[in-house]
């Protein structure tokens, strides 16, 4: 076996593309892996840690505290499937006032004596757990007011903040003593109770959904107004870095996809290469399965040095990712789990052996005869009709036997084929990928106002907003503009705030994208972002009520706005009468932005506002998924490429004695190069033909697939990124990366010394 | 008195270390001249053969061939050369298997970028003189080693070079054949075209050839 071994390695240490290629390909299909994998895990990690620490709540129910006592609510505790329950615990949503005015959004003040328990035991984050009733803990997460201010209640009850907390089960918004309920209550606040279970199975919403029910039916019709899945807490926890996983688990998919194309060529070509040597071995005893074993091994060697590179490459990629979510997490967790990466580079290193090995079975069974017959008699006459038409084709010579040669080679021409479809779908992909984040980006944000006035929103009558958009209208320059103030909400049935945003002038213009429906246009009307339709169940024509500082005001949904929030905007003046905080505008073309908002700020001289031209801040988590989309999107490029390099080198192999009778008979350097050339370009062209359309089905399956992991509904406009240019540009890429691959291979047919080629055979 | 076709002087030819596997050879050949190269096998016939058609280059010495000097040609110049100056004609035929008969005779034309009609008009004929025509359409793999030889000898005509090198054109073939090509080459060294031939059967040096070269281990061995 060592001597067949030798002998094998020694026909084959002279293919240093193959090995390259091999190790090449690799490498990008386990940094692809690791990347995908690991990110996946890491998205997941940081809550499932959290959640497991503090024995978060599976389920958490508000009731109804007129339609359900205390007693029936803690004899829900031994519904079937609940392990251990926390409560009843009073519930009260309130909104503060802080000193100098600031109002908080309504938070859900939930009364408990300690903050352990058997579920949902609550970290303090800084500062210590009430005390007294006028103390209040506030959830990290819902505003940010530093320890030692002091907050009032509509009703004029003052509480210090002595501390923060968090709950992974996003229980509350703020914690006081049960002994603090009566100084909360009051005219504007919403009351009830707060149950917490943990269930025996809870992995999947059916399973929740089960003890949810379990939990309902031991208590009063109608006592239950809210029940939260710690899956939908889940959910929103990790969305952020999910919206990588679907593209990342893409680009995985195609790395292996990749690997298995190129290592199997790879291992066939060689094979194919050394028939005769095998035949010859055979022919001197060596068995078939030694045979296959020495192709296997000669194939892991550069596989597994590709993967340690892969390995590290991927490890050092997730870097930046990591870092952003850690940030979101406030975890510690800054590198991939180690097992990922285990597992990634074991499971492409798995599939290379498998595949190498299939392609090596060949080389198993060849029977010795046709081995050593190999070159003797003319080969299988595959694909003279196409060097027959090509030769009436109207194009030079060495062309036309170029275009003829993929006919001769059907499996090697497939193999080509793939590669470079692959190449045109991962870039297909990442290029409508990158346009359709840039738009949702826009979309989400809703800034392409050029210029921006902001000021004090309660200024008064300086600041009345007819006379302030007169004002904008009557600078040159202003090509449409609006005034926007925000303020939090309630909406019957969803314990947490709604951001209510009215809008005075048009403002549709603004990077709004509709999901259905239209832009409201009379009063009372409004558009709303997905979220709040979901959580609410309202479906367009609906009318909702939304209780904005306690007034409530009825609003018929008319459209879906693009929102990853819960939202509403509307053109009805709210109960508070609030001038705009805000207004944007876009300004006519070549109209310098700087000089119009200095000249604005002077036209508003007295009325408390400024203009400044707006700065677009890109999303980091946006450049970071830029970033990798581009990286991966050359190491997919660059295999592609390596495929067609490896089969062109090894189809020339096969022709080195042809190729020397072409060039005794008269052919020239660059007359070589222009057949070897053309031998791939119309191999290229329908690879691009057809990795365009599998890369735009990719984008349409991958992106809305992203934007459903962060709670969005794509609008079709944020999908439709593909032109007929960039489409064609796409598919010409096909044949350019099969250019760039066969450049090298034809330079060396072209060197060949003559002499040589013929006396080879 | 005309310039002659083939003009070597001293030219030697060095593969690594060892004995050169030509050394310090010279020789002439005139138009219409038909001469046999003999001697055995690993003596250097074809290294000089590669050498006058410009497929390989000496180490010392020049080669002048239809009034081109060949050492200093590169790549591109020497495949215009050939294709202008020389048909060749191999031991094992060379023929290509998945090209037809008439287009591996039309492929050298149409490489020099010869108009098609009048090269397939000449192809045709060329077929026709050496009786292959009606295997025009028909793939080398088919044809007997003398037929195959007939294609290659065509092939080698196209261009109409000044010289025709064969390398063991009947190395490989049965004796009848043989014969076939020996008469070939008779006729086309009567016809006047200048051969330069590799060869260790006699009989094709005798019938054809008007001066015989005998190498021996790299040099010239005997002048007749
Ligand atoms: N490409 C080459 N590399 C190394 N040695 C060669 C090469 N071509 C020929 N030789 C050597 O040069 C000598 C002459 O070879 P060749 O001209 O082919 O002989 P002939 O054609 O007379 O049989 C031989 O010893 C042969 O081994
Ligand atoms: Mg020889």
């Amino acid at each position: 076996m060592s001597g067949l071994g030798r002998v094998v390695r020694s026909g084959v240490r002279r293919r240093r593309v193959q090995t390259v290629v091999v190790g090449l390909v690799t490498a990008a299909a386990v940094t692809a892996t690791v990347l995908g994998g690991g990110l996946l895990v890491a998205s997941q990690a940081p809550f499932d840690d959290a959640f497991a620490a503090q024995r978060g709540a599976h389920l958490t129910v508000r009731a109804d505290s007129g339609a359900v006592t205390e007693p029936q609510l803690a004899a829900s505790a031994s519904a079937p499937g609940v392990v251990a329950a926390a409560g009843p615990y009073r519930v009260l949503v309130v909104a503060f006032t802080e000193r100098g005015g600031m109002r908080t959004p309504p938070l859900t003040v939930v009364a408990r004596a300690d903050p352990g328990g058997p579920v949902d035991r609550i970290e303090l984050a800084g500062g210590r757990w009430p005390a007294g009733p006028d103390e209040i803990v506030l959830s990290g997460g819902a505003v940010r007011v530093p320890p030692g201010s002091r907050l009032a209640t509509p009703g004029g009850a003052e509480f210090t903040v002595v501390g923060t907390a968090r709950s992974v089960s996003d229980t509350a918004g703020a914690w006081v003593l049960p002994s603090a309920v009566g100084v909360l209550d009051g005219p504007d606040t919403a009351d009830g109770y707060q149950m917490l279970y943990r269930f025996t199975d809870a992995r999947t919403p059916t399973e929740v959904g089960t003890g949810r029910d379990a939990v309902v039916a031991t208590l009063p019709a109608g006592a239950v107004t809210g029940a939260r899945s710690w899956l939908d807490v889940r959910q929103q926890a990790v969305e952020d870095a999910a919206v990588f996983v679907p593209f990342l688990v893409a680009f995985a998919l195609l790395g292996i996809v990749m690997a298995l194309l190129v290592v199997g060529t790879v291992v066939a070509g060689t094979v194919g290469v050394a028939t005769r040597r095998i035949g010859i071995l055979k022919a001197l005893g060596c068995t078939p399965a030694g045979v296959v074993r020495a192709f296997v091994a000669q194939t892991l060697l550069p596989a597994a040095v590709g993967a340690v590179a892969g390995t590290v490459t991927g490890n050092l990629l997730a870097l930046p990712v990591l870092a952003e979510t850690e940030e979101i997490y406030g975890s510690a967790n800054t590198t991939i789990a180690w097992w990922v990466t285990v597992l990634a580079t074991g499971g492409v290193l798995a599939v290379v052996t498998l595949t190498a090995w299939a392609a090596a079975l060949r080389a198993g069974r060849l029977r010795t005869v046709d081995a050593i017959a190999v070159g003797r008699a003319s080969g299988p006459a595959r694909g003279r009709w196409a060097s027959r038409l090509a030769a009436r084709l109207p194009v030079a010579r060495p062309v036309g036997l170029g275009l003829a040669r993929p006919f001769a080679r059907p499996a090697r021409t497939v193999a080509i084929l793939l590669a470079v479809a692959t190449g045109a779908a991962a870039m297909t992909f990442a290029t409508g990928l990158a346009a359709s984040l840039l738009r949702i980006q826009t979309a989400l944000t809703q800034d392409v106002a050029d210029v921006t006035v902001t000021g004090d929103p309660d200024a008064g009558p300086v600041a009345d907003p007819a006379a302030v958009l007169a004002a904008i209208d009557a600078q040159p320059g202003t090509r449409a503009r609006y005034g926007r103030t925000q303020a939090p909400g309630t909406v019957a049935g969803i314990a947490d705030p709604v951001s209510v945003t009215t809008i005075t002038g048009d403002a549709a213009w603004d990077g709004f994208e509709m999901v259905s429906g239209r832009w409201f246009a009379a009063p009372g009307e409004a558009v709303v972002g997905g979220p709040l339709l979901t959580a609410t169940g309202a479906r367009i024509g609906d009318t909702v009520t939304v209780r904005i500082e306690g007034t409530p005001v009825r609003l018929r949904i008319v459209g879906e706005v693009f929102e990853s929030v819960m939202t509403v905007f509307t053109g009805t003046a709210t109960p508070t009468g609030r001038n705009p905080s805000e207004y944007r505008v876009a300004l006519a073309p070549d109209t310098e932005a700087g000089a119009y908002a200095r000249a604005l700020t002077g036209a508003l001289a007295g009325r408390g506002l400024t203009a400044r031209p707006s700065g677009t801040e890109t999303d980091p988590l946006l450049l970071v998924v830029e970033g990798l989309t581009a990286t991966l999107t050359l190491l997919l490029l660059a295999v592609a490429a390596l495929g067609v390099l490896n089969m062109l080198v090894l189809d020339l192999r096969d022709r080195v004695h042809d190729l020397g009778v072409h060039k005794a008979l008269g052919m020239t350097p660059a007359q070589t190069i222009a057949m070897v050339v053309a031998s791939v370009a119309g191999v290229g062209l329908v690879g691009g033909l057809l990795g365009v359309p599998a890369g735009v089905a990719m984008h349409r399956l991958v992106v809305p697939t992203m934007a459903a992991s962060g709670g969005l509904h794509l609008p079709e406009a944020l999908l439709d990124v593909y032109g007929p240019f960039l489409l064609t540009a796409l598919a010409l890429g096909g044949p350019l990366t099969a250019l760039l691959g066969a450049l090298l291979p034809a330079g060396w047919a072209a060197r060949t010394r003559t002499a040589t080629a013929l006396r080879s055979e | 008195m005309t310039d002659p076709v083939i003009d070597v002087r001293g030219v030697t030819r060095r593969y690594g270390e060892g004995p050169p596997a030509l050394h310090d050879v010279s020789l002439t050949v005139r138009p219409g001249e038909c001469v046999a190269v003999l001697g055995p096998s690993g003596s250097g016939k074809s290294t000089l053969l590669n050498l006058l058609a410009a497929l390989d280059r000496p180490d010392a010495g020049t080669v002048t061939v239809a009034g081109t000097r060949l050492e200093r040609l590169g790549e591109a110049a020497s495949a215009r050369f050939r294709r202008a100056h020389v048909g060749l004609v191999f031991q094992f035929f060379n023929l290509l298997d998945d090209l037809t008969v008439l287009d591996n005779v039309l492929l050298p034309a149409q490489l020099a970028g010869a108009p098609a009609r009048a090269s397939r008009a000449h192809a045709a004929s060329l077929l026709d003189s050496l009786g292959m025509a009606r295997h025009a359409q028909a793939y080398p793999g088919r044809l007997s080693g003398g037929e195959r030889q007939r294609v290659a000898v065509a092939r080698a005509l196209i261009n109409r070079p000044a010289l025709l090198l064969a390398d063991e054109p009947t190395g490989a073939l049965d004796t009848a054949s043989g014969e076939d090509v020996r008469r070939l080459l008779d006729e086309l060294h009567r016809s006047g075209q200048t051969i330069v031939l590799v060869t260790h059967d006699l009989r094709l040096a005798e019938a054809s050839a008007g001066r015989t070269i005998r190498l021996r281990d790299g040099r010239v061995e005997v002048r007749r």
